[in-house]
Parts: C-alpha cells; sequence; structure tokens
C-alpha cells in the first residue's frame, strides 16, 4: 500500500490520456454489464413461482402452433381463472419500415381482461367486441404513423394469406386506442390487437390453431403446479407445450434471432481485444515516457521485482479503475432499460457473480497489457537509461 | 596494465604528501584495485577505462575531471554500483560490491549511496516532499517516520517551505536541493554526483556546491563529484583527472 501513491501518481502523469483511456475501459465494462445481464436473463428464465400469469406456448417453438382444443382443458384446471389467447401477424403498415413501429397480435376479446394493462374507454372496448374486423391500436403507434378511430387500414402480413384478398393484404378497422397504464409499460403501445376469430376465418391456413395461450391464475403461489398440469395434458403428443412466465416467453421470442449466449460472447470477445489493444499501447507509451524515472527508482534501490510490479499494478489499476466505474453505470442503467422496455423486458440486475467475473476479467487484462511495459521497465539498463540510450 | 600501474603512482604519490595524507589516519570508504570497464557495441568492444587503482578516505571530497569520454561518469556510476566492472576489485566500506548480484546491488545502493545528477531526475509527478521520501520507502520506516525524515532533509537543504511543490514549480537550484535532499533523506556515506552544477546559473551552482561543502565537512558525507567545471572542482579537497580512462593525476585544493 506504501507504493500506491507512486502508482497513482504515475497514472495520471499524463491526465487527458488517462481518462481517455478509461472512458474507454468504462464502456467496454458497461457493455460487458450490460450484455452479461442479457445473457443471464437467456440462460436462467424466471420461473413461474408467484406469478399470476402463465404463457403456454409450443415446447418445440413458439412459432409452432397449438390446437385451439387445449383451450377447454387448460380452462378445467383447478385454479385456472381465466384463459385467453393470441397468434403473432408479422406485418407493417404500408412500409416494411414501420414494422417495428406496430406490432400486430391476433387475440381473443377476452385478451383485455387478463391484461388490465391496457387502458381503453369502454366504448371502445364494446366497439372492438362488436366489429369482427376491428382493430385497437395504441397510443404510441397510433400517433407514429398518423392512424385514428375510424380509419380502415391495409396491413402487408409476412406469413399469413387472407382468403378475400388472395394475398396477404389485410383490412382492419380502427375502433380503438389503448393507452398503457402505467409509464412503465410504455412498450405495449407499439402493438396492434385484431380480432382472432375474423383472423382465423380469414386465413388460408392454420385454421383452429393458436400461437400461444395466456393463463391467469387465482392463487400465484400455485403457479408452478398450474404451469405443470398445463404441460401434462399434452405430454407426450404431437404438441408438447411449455408453460413459463411472460418474461420468460418474450426472451424465448427474442432468442428466435439466434444463439443469444453466442452473440454475446462474440461481442464481448471483440470488444475486450479491441482494449488489450488500445490500453496496451497506451501503456506501452507511458512507460516508453518514463524510462528515465524508471532508472531513477532502480538507481534509489527499487530492484527489478519492484519496477516490475509498479508498472503491472498501474496496468491493474487503470483497468479496475475503467471497469469498476462501467460496470457501476451498467448498474445504474438497467433498471431504465427494463422501464424502457415498456415492461417486455426485465433484466437481472448486476449480480455478485458478475462483479467477479468482471474483476476476474479487468485484473487478466491489466496483467496482459501490463506484462510487455513492466517487463521493459524490469530490463532496463541504468547506466543506458539514463544516458537516454 | 604498466599505465595504470604508472596512473596509480602518480595518484599515491601525490595523495601521500598532500592532506590527503590525512586519509591515512581515515578510514579507506572507497577501495579500487585494477578496475577496468569494456563496453560492447555491436561488435565492437570499448575499453572505457584501463586498470584502474584508487583509494579514497572515508569523509573525503573527490572533484573527477577530465574530457569527455575521458571515463569519468563511468568510474562513478561503478562507485555508486549502478553498473559492474569488466575485471578488477571494487569494495565500498569493505564490501566487494564487483561481486554483487543486480538484486543485491539495488539493495546496497539504497542505504549506502546518495545520487545526485545534473538534471536532477526528480520524478514530476509527485512533491518535493514525495520525491524525497522515494528512497525510505525501501525501508521498513513508517509513513509518519519517512515524512518527518524527508521534512529534516528538505530543512537542511532549507527548502522546508516548498515542500508541497511539484519539480516544474520550482527553480533549477531549488530542484537540485531537492535532489541533494532525497540523496541525503537515508543517511549513506557516499555521494556521488555527475555535473550537480551542469546545468545550473552561477550563483545556484555556488549554492549547491556550498551545499555539498557542508554536507563534506559538517555531517561527514563522502563525497565523489564529476564536472567539468574547475570553479566547481575548487570546492572539492581533492581533484582527480582522467584521460582515456586512466588516472593521470591528482591536485588537493
Amino acid at each position: 500500500m506504501k507504493y500506491l501513491h507512486l502508482v497513482w501518481a504515475a497514472l495520471f502523469r499524463r491526465k487527458t490520456r488517462t481518462i481517455f483511456t478509461l472512458l474507454s475501459v468504462l464502456a467496454a465494462f458497461l457493455l460487458f454489464g450490460m450484455l452479461d445481464a442479457v445473457r443471464s436473463a437467456f440462460d436462467a428464465p424466471p420461473s413461474a413461482a408467484g406469478v399470476n400469469r402463465l404463457v403456454v406456448s409450443s415446447r418445440i417453438s413458439i412459432i409452432q402452433a397449438l390446437p385451439q382444443s387445449l383451450l377447454a382443458r387448460i380452462q378445467a384446471i383447478p385454479g385456472v381463472e381465466q384463459v385467453t389467447y393470441a397468434n403473432w401477424f408479422g406485418g407493417y403498415y404500408q412500409e416494411p419500415k414501420n414494422q417495428n413501429l406496430m406490432f400486430q397480435i391476433a387475440v381473443n376479446p377476452n385478451y383485455l381482461d387478463v391484461y388490465p394493462e391496457f387502458s381503453i374507454p369502454a366504448d371502445q372496448r364494446k366497439a372492438f367486441e362488436q366489429t369482427r374486423t376491428g382493430a385497437l391500436i395504441g397510443a404510441t403507434a397510433a400517433k407514429a404513423l398518423g392512424i385514428k378511430i375510424g380509419d380502415k387500414i391495409p396491413i402487408k402480413g409476412a406469413i399469413y394469406t387472407s382468403k378475400s384478398s388472395g394475398d396477404t393484404s389485410w383490412t382492419f378497422d380502427i375502433v380503438g386506442i389503448f393507452k398503457a397504464s402505467e409509464e412503465k409499460m410504455r412498450g405495449l403501445e407499439n402493438q396492434m390487437l385484431f380480432r382472432w376469430d375474423y383472423f382465423d376465418e380469414a386465413r388460408t391456413f392454420g385454421s383452429g390453431t393458436i400461437g400461444w395461450y395466456v393463463v391467469r391464475v387465482a392463487d400465484p403461489k400455485q403457479s408452478e403446479g398450474i404451469a405443470a398440469a398445463v404441460d401434462a395434458i399434452s405430454a407426450n403428443s404431437d404438441h408438447e407445450t411449455k408453460t413459463q412466465t411472460e418474461q420468460a416467453f418474450n426472451l424465448a421470442f427474442v432468442k428466435q434471432l439466434g444463439d443469444i449466449g453466442l452473440i454475446v460472447g462474440a461481442i464481448m470477445a471483440a470488444v475486450f481485444f479491441t482494449l488489450i489493444l488500445l490500453t496496451g499501447n497506451t501503456m506501452a507509451q507511458a512507460v516508453r515516457e518514463r524510462i528515465p524515472e524508471l532508472a531513477v527508482l532502480k538507481t534509489l534501490g527499487f530492484s527489478n521485482r519492484s519496477v516490475l510490479g509498479l508498472v503491472l499494478a498501474e496496468a491493474v489499476l487503470l483497468i479496475v479503475l475503467g471497469g469498476a466505474l462501467g460496470l457501476l453505470l451498467a448498474q445504474v442503467l438497467l433498471p431504465a432499460v427494463n422501464a424502457g422496455s415498456g415492461g417486455r423486458m426485465n433484466f437481472p440486475p448486476i449480480g455478485m457473480n458478475t462483479w467477479l467475473v468482471g474483476l476476474a476479467l479487468m485484473v487478466g487484462i491489466g496483467l496482459i497489457v501490463g506484462a510487455l511495459p513492466a517487463l521493459r521497465g524490469m530490463r532496463l539498463r541504468i547506466v543506458d537509461a539514463l544516458a537516454g540510450r | 596494465m604498466a599505465r595504470a600501474s604508472r596512473s596509480r603512482s602518480k595518484f599515491e604519490e601525490k595523495s601521500d604528501n598532500n592532506e590527503v595524507g590525512a586519509k591515512n589516519a581515515m578510514s579507506t570508504l572507497v577501495e579500487i584495485r585494477n578496475l577496468s570497464k569494456t563496453y560492447e557495441r555491436g561488435k565492437q568492444k570499448v575499453e572505457v577505462l584501463h586498470h584502474i587503482n584508487l583509494d579514497i578516505a572515508e569523509g573525503d571530497f573527490f572533484a573527477l575531471m577530465g574530457p569527455s569520454g575521458s571515463g569519468k561518469t563511468t568510474l562513478l556510476n561503478l562507485i555508486g554500483g549502478l553498473d559492474s566492472p569488466t575485471d578488477g576489485t571494487l569494495s565500498v566500506a569493505g564490501q566487494r560490491i564487483d561481486q554483487l548480484g543486480e538484486g543485491a546491488l539495488a539493495k546496497w545502493r539504497s542505504s549506502n549511496v546518495g545520487f545526485i545528477f545534473q538534471f536532477y531526475n526528480l520524478l514530476p509527478m509527485l512533491s518535493a516532499q514525495k520525491n524525497v521520501e522515494l528512497p525510505l520507502l525501501l525501508t521498513k520506516l513508517s509513513s509518519a517516520e519517512r515524512k518527518r525524515n524527508a521534512s529534516i532533509a528538505l530543512q537542511l537543504v532549507g527548502l522546508a517551505d516548498r515542500a508541497s511543490h511539484k519539480p516544474n514549480e520550482l527553480s533549477g537550484g531549488q530542484q537540485q536541493r531537492v535532489a541533494i535532499a532525497r540523496a541525503i533523506v537515508s543517511d549513506p556515506k557516499l555521494l556521488v554526483c555527475d555535473e550537480p552544477t551542469g546545468d545550473l546559473d552561477r550563483q545556484s551552482a555556488e549554492d549547491v556546491l556550498g551545499l555539498l561543502q557542508s554536507l563534506n565537512r559538517d555531517h561527514g558525507k563522502t563525497i565523489i563529484m564529476v564536472t567539468h567545471d574547475p570553479k566547481a572542482a575548487e570546492h572539492a579537497r581533492h581533484t582527480l583527472h582522467l584521460d582515456k580512462g586512466m588516472l593521470v593525476e591528482a591536485q588537493t585544493a
């Protein structure tokens, strides 16, 4: 510890360079913290215990449809309060670039009972129930796309063909605009809900099948048991189900994009490789500038090992300082990201495990980037260094 | 070998007949026998010092003069334990430092020699106080003791009021005095100074030389000073001349 002031002073000898390097390290570990939370969320989806809504989808894949006949059997399970169902549509309004502004889902009207997060005036809700081609649109999507109640809007589907149009063009009547009941659920307002019965009758294939069921349970303490009971219905059938929390379901939806763990790992490897090159160069430059000073330390009696240790400590301190700040920032930002996802994502906070892995990475990277400059400092010949050779 | 012997004789004859005769009464601090140093520059071998023989008594103040390339700094570096001789023996306070390995030599330097350089060689990011404390980091002294000792050393060189200043906030003369404080803080017997006034104006140089004289006279430090400046050499008790790696004469102040 008595050398700490020496290491600290050496680190901040060139303040601007050190601050920029610290920012690079901070950015890398901020990314590490955020991506590790994503990876953790995908690796260990939350259990069904303690939640009052469960999503039932195909065990094989969430794009695999389930038979409508399951509805009655799920409803019959003791403890199940209500069951609704939905189907992903996957289309866009006017232009493909609008796809992410409004996701379309075909739902049974009681979907709105199971999801009280959708806040909608009673008359508009009634109009939805009474209009087979009716659709409800989220306030955010309506504003972004300039859609209002009374509009008849075309939606170009990506999968489903309409019997009436003969192609993937569908037409809906906007009968209501809903809002999210809470600010943190604003992500819901990027959706359009339309009637599943209209969708089922009009589509040219897949009739009588359902994308996923949503089950509301009376007692959250029984959720795990109910999930097991639902899955038992279809066990050993050609449509085995997987009943999970909404969060786990949403994660599984995103997981269709690819192997999230591999993607996260590849990104982090690229980030840390770049970080090693960047900070390695900075450390090499910093030590090169200080060769005469290191020679003075050796002149005063600092051993080769002491000089090696001082330079390594400087490199490790640089990375640990920037890395810890990055992970702290990630810890602060993660709740904001969760809130920004409108409740669809709930990434876990940065836990002890992430901190430990992060610290190990920081120390490891510090040792790697400090190794060559430290060896150079250790091996320098005093008389040559003092003579500027 | 013959020339080397001749140069030794010359020095001994002169020193035996003058004040350095007092060295016989004082114990010998530095004893150099048949010392040579050869550098290898690529395939070329350059013999910088040729069979030097020299005794320096404890409490003496030597100026080492000679033209550029004569081997002054090399000899100083060898005496200070910064480099190892190619041949010969070198003892300081009875210890054969030519036989010490790099680690042992570093440890020896930390407690036996103080170094003063032409360009001060202070660490720019540390205050004067922290620069002076540097050699004490290698001791078992507590933080408070290190601070106290460094303060005393700074007081001794007249810079107690500049303890918190960084080198770039001090004049050249003040920086050199901080370097002297750093050299004496661990109370070594021997101070080696390489052109300590080479980068200073006349007044600052006089101040620094006066300080070195005081350290020699009042505190018993043995000082070996390399200089090009005859005026600076006048402050020493004895002057040695080196030419082409050999001692050629000795003068007494």
